[in-house]
């Protein structure tokens, strides 16, 4: 075809460099955006932390592990990590299940699995797990899968989700779920069954608000309240929310520059260095700053999706699909939530907010990106 | 819709990327909602919960004596405040404050809950160190440390009548401290804060008003002068079991205040001892009969008119002297005798004599001119005028006993100031707490030579035969006058209350210092001026002489010659 024509011709101009590259099977464009949010991310932290050395090198550690990740993921064969998936899936249930009956409470939560050297989060490793597992079982058959599939990949999705949401671990029972969803809509998902999905969610949304269960925690209903009224709870959990508008208005139009900002400094902002390092950005960086973080976010997720497009088989591309799209959930919910859009979940801002395992499994989700990009066959050879 | 099947649907992908560019669309409306449109009103709302006014201390201004010593300093301490409102939010460890701050709970509770809708309550005030680094310690929300100043006394209780002292919040409450307040006090500024949420200062904004500290004030008081003055009156007042007593030394050429000592005293340091009554500097606030102490003004008075001379007998037999329906009594008889002796011996009798023969309006006028009856150009707070009646006002009797100062009052202070004049040669030299650049512009009240005379007769009073043979110093001349004054109380004087008083000039060659020492009822079996005020006279003399490096003037006796020339070889 003509434009694969066009594409060999390209190929054969790549540089050494970028030969190199994908030797290594790197993409420079995904590679580029990554890199750059990650030193925006140490950037922010460094004031964050009261300009703490400490704080920054240990995250820069952490994002040293994560590019390593990628890099051992990138050279796994999209059909490797295809063989893998329903391994993979099967020990994360079990892991699941064992962090329900022996697992860590922190913070209120049962997560941890404390496996004597550090601590491990099954419900991070779901992340990747579930919409692997169910690329893997729709990728084998024709799409649109026909509904008694639909139905088990449903169940594929909804066991985890719940067994997470149960830690109580609401933010990250979201990120799976919207995973395996993402990966069951690019499959073709009738939209007949989405409005309905939509109409279902909505009344059970309804249902656990208005009647008292397990499943709706008090904060969680609190946290919901307070996001509808912060002004009635100013010194309680409403606290959080005005106080990151109030730091992230206060940077204005073009921010009060790096290291100056003051709102987001005064111990008023908890959390400024993990989930609500946003406020610390826009306050330093403004408006203008905003709109080139979000670009660079949205630079990354064009990208995925452009991978997603031109990846080579169903597997490859449902999974790319899904890695990308959830990857912007996350930017969007952490975002919405700082900003006051959205309910008050700990979910973090990816390659920003300082902390471990999600940088981890966000990187890995990449190194997959990475793959699936870099081990297609061109037709021209 | 319908896609083809087994392919992976780029609309359904592309959908999903145009979805999240709204989304990011949302996301920038929202940060512009915030960051654009409401910008001013974020602004002002962090603004009221982080920019704080705050004060900016600044220390009050020292007092030093004559030399550059320190008699009052402030020294640097930390008070602990709080805000109610974020403290209410920490009650679990309301305990754990009480302890660090020395406090029972239940009293902190109490200032806490008290001011529960305001911004600042003091927890406690000025601190010590250890207590301050607990509380920074403790690191509660809403619990700060504010630096104030401190008023410390190094002098302690040796000068703390002249010097008072200042309140909590280091205003001027009594004495100088009060009276100099308008120079002392410091004029603390003014700045504009960030403060997080602790309460500590994160930046500052601006400065509104810079801090002015006060400016120092020098005396003219000599600390050494006025500690020794100080310790012999205390042991003096100790040891003849006396109600107090007062010391003021004065020099004779520029009237400035060596040294004002009184009794009993009070640690400025430590003010929960305060008693009214005990920080009284009763040197000028309170008033006595000055009793013989006058006499050499009656004296003088009739000298410049020429009523006598000092060798003029006088006859007092026989001791006493009817006067209308009073009598004034002498302790005995002593015959006829001249007008020195009448000093020396201190005769009521010749000294009615000799004011009742002066013309009263040239008695009252030297008195007057001598600064009875007025207050002094010190300017110390609570000073007393004493009284002095215009001689249009005197009746018979009212004259006579004015020659023994009766019916008249004076301070400590107007006592030493009027000797100025018999020191300067008939000029009166006024007062001063201050220390002076130039010297003060002084007043004649009576004559060169009347001054001189009366000089004379003075030290005859500081000799084995006057009353007053204690207050002699070694090597020097030294005059003086005594007073042993029946206390007036309420309806008359007491039988056995008296005031015993010295005045003394010395050395009588070329006078330098002026000294007046009152000790008030003495209870031990001396009560008069020449056994009680005379020695502590002496005693000080002795001591301020030779601080002050003052030639002698007199005759060494012959044992210490001797004591000295066999020190030496």
């Amino acid at each position: 075809m003509f434009t694969d024509t066009g594409s060999f011709v390209t190929e054969t101009r790549i540089s050494a460099g970028r030969r190199l590259l994908h030797r290594v099977h790197l993409d420079l464009p995904l590679l580029v955006g990554l890199l750059l949010l990650a030193a925006t991310g140490l950037a922010v932290l460094y004031s964050a932390g009261e300009r703490s050395g400490e704080l920054v090198l240990r995250q820069l550690t952490r994002m040293t592990l994560g590019f390593g990740v990628l890099l051992v993921l990138a050279q796994v064969r999209p059909a490797t990590l295809r063989r893998w998936a329903p391994w993979l899936y099967g020990a994360g249930l079990v892991l699941l299940l064992a962090v329900l009956v022996l697992g860590v409470v922190g913070k209120g939560a049962q997560r941890w699995l404390d496996l004597g050297l550090f601590t491990f989060q099954p419900s991070e490793l779901m992340k990747l797990a579930v919409p692997m597992m169910i690329a893997w079982y729709l990728a084998d058959n024709p799409l649109p899968p026909p509904r008694r599939r639909i139905a088990a990949a449903s169940l594929f999705l909804l066991v985890p989700a719940l067994l997470i949401a149960k830690q109580p671990d609401l933010g990250t029972a979201l990120l799976v779920a919207s995973a395996g969803f993402f990966v069951l809509f690019l499959a073709g998902l009738s939209w007949r069954f989405m409005g309905l999905l939509v109409v279902v969610l909505a009344v059970v949304a309804t249902l656990l608000w208005v009647f008292p269960n397990p499943l709706l925690h008090d904060y969680q209903r609190q946290r919901i309240l307070t996001f509808l009224h912060p002004e009635n709870d100013p010194l309680g959990s409403g606290y959080h929310i005005i106080q990151s508008a109030i730091a992230i208005g206060s940077g204005g139009p073009y921010g009060k520059g790096w290291l100056n900002g003051t709102q987001s400094h005064l111990d008023f902002l908890p959390e400024r260095s993990t989930d609500f390092i946003f406020s610390v950005f826009s306050e330093e960086f403004g408006f203008l700053g905003n709109l080139l973080l979000l670009a660079m976010y949205l630079f990354v997720i064009g990208r995925g999706a452009l991978i997603a497009a031109e990846a080579q088989d169903t597997f490859s591309r449902l999974l790319a699909g899904s890695i990308t799209f959830t990857f912007f959930v996350y930017v969007f919910v952490n975002i919405g939530m700082v900003s006051g859009l959205l309910p008050v979940v700990g979910l973090p801002l990816p390659l920003l907010s300082y902390g471990g395992t999600s940088l981890v499994t966000v990187m890995a989700g990449f190194g997959m990106l990475m793959s699936i990009r870099t081990h297609r066959r061109l037709i021209a050879t | 819709m319908s896609e083809p099947a087994g392919q992976f649907s780029r609309l359904r992908l592309g959908t999903v990327v145009a979805l999240f560019g709204l989304a990011a669309l949302v996301l920038a409306g929202r940060a512009f909602q915030l960051q654009v449109l409401q910008q001013d009103r974020l602004k002002r709302e962090g603004d009221a919960r982080a920019v704080r006014v705050v004060p900016l201390a600044a220390h009050r201004g020292r007092i030093l004596d004559r030399h550059g010593q320190p008699l009052a300093i402030s020294t640097p301490v930390d008070s602990v405040w709080a805000n109610p409102a974020e403290l209410m939010g920490a009650r679990h460890r309301w305990p754990e404050l009480a302890r660090a701050l020395g406090l029972k709970p239940a009293a902190l509770a109490r200032r806490v809950t008290a001011r529960r809708g305001r911004e600042f309550v003091y927890l406690r005030r000025q601190v010590t160190p250890a207590v301050a680094r607990r509380v920074r310690a403790l690191g509660l929300p809403g619990v700060g440390l504010l630096r104030e100043y401190r008023r410390y006394y190094p002098a302690g209780e040796v000068a703390a009548h002249v010097l008072g002292f200042t309140d909590v919040d280091d205003r001027g409450q009594e004495g100088l401290e009060l009276a100099l307040e308008e120079i002392l006090r410091a004029r603390p500024g003014r700045k504009r804060v960030v403060r997080d949420r602790k309460g500590h200062v994160i930046k500052d904004v601006e400065l509104i008003q810079a801090p002015r500290p006060g400016r120092d004030v020098i005396l003219a008081m000599d600390r050494r002068l006025q500690y020794l003055a100080y310790r012999e009156l205390k042991r003096a007042v100790l040891r003849h079991r006396a109600r107090g007593g007062s010391a003021v030394i004065l020099d004779a050429r520029t009237g400035e205040v060596l040294a004002m000592a009184n009794q009993p005293g009070f640690n400025p340091n430590d003010r929960s001892q305060i008693r009214p009554g005990r920080y009284r500097n009763r040197a000028v606030t309170d008033v006595f009969e000055p009793g013989s102490a006058i006499k050499p003004f009656t004296v003088a008075a009739a000298l410049e008119r020429r009523v006598v001379s000092p060798r003029t007998v006088i006859d007092t037999a026989p001791g006493l002297l009817r006067v209308g329906r009073n009598t004034v009594r002498d302790v005995r008889n002593y015959g006829a005798i001249d007008v020195a002796t009448i000093i020396r011996k201190s005769s009521n009798v010749g000294a009615a004599r000799i004011a009742l023969a002066t013309p009263p309006e040239a008695f009252w006028r030297v008195l007057d001119r001598a600064g009875f009856g007025q207050v002094t150009a010190v300017g110390f707070p609570g000073e007393a005028a004493g009284r002095l009646a215009h001689y249009r006002h005197w009746r018979g009797f009212e004259r006579a006993a004015l020659a023994f100062g009766y019916g008249t009052s004076v301070t400590a202070l107007q006592l030493a100031q009027a000797y100025t004049v018999f020191a300067n040669g008939g000029r009166l030299v006024p007062a001063s707490l201050l220390r002076l650049e130039s010297p003060p512009a002084t007043r004649q009240v009576v004559s060169r030579r009347t001054a001189q005379r009366v000089l004379a007769m003075l030290e005859g009073v500081v000799s084995r035969e006057g009353t007053a043979a204690k207050a002699a110093v070694p090597g020097y001349r030294v005059a003086g006058k005594t007073g042993t004054v029946k206390k007036a109380g309420a309806g008359g004087y007491a039988e056995d209350a008296y005031l015993a008083v010295f005045v003394g000039i010395a050395p009588v060659s070329d006078p330098r210092l002026v000294m007046v020492v009152t000790v008030d009822d003495p209870r031990g079996e001396a009560y008069y001026g020449g056994e009680v005020a005379a020695p502590v006279f002496r005693r000080v003399m002795q001591g301020a002489l030779r601080l002050l490096e003052v030639p002698p003037d007199g005759v060494l006796p012959r044992s210490r010659l001797l004591a000295r020339v066999e020190g030496g070889a």
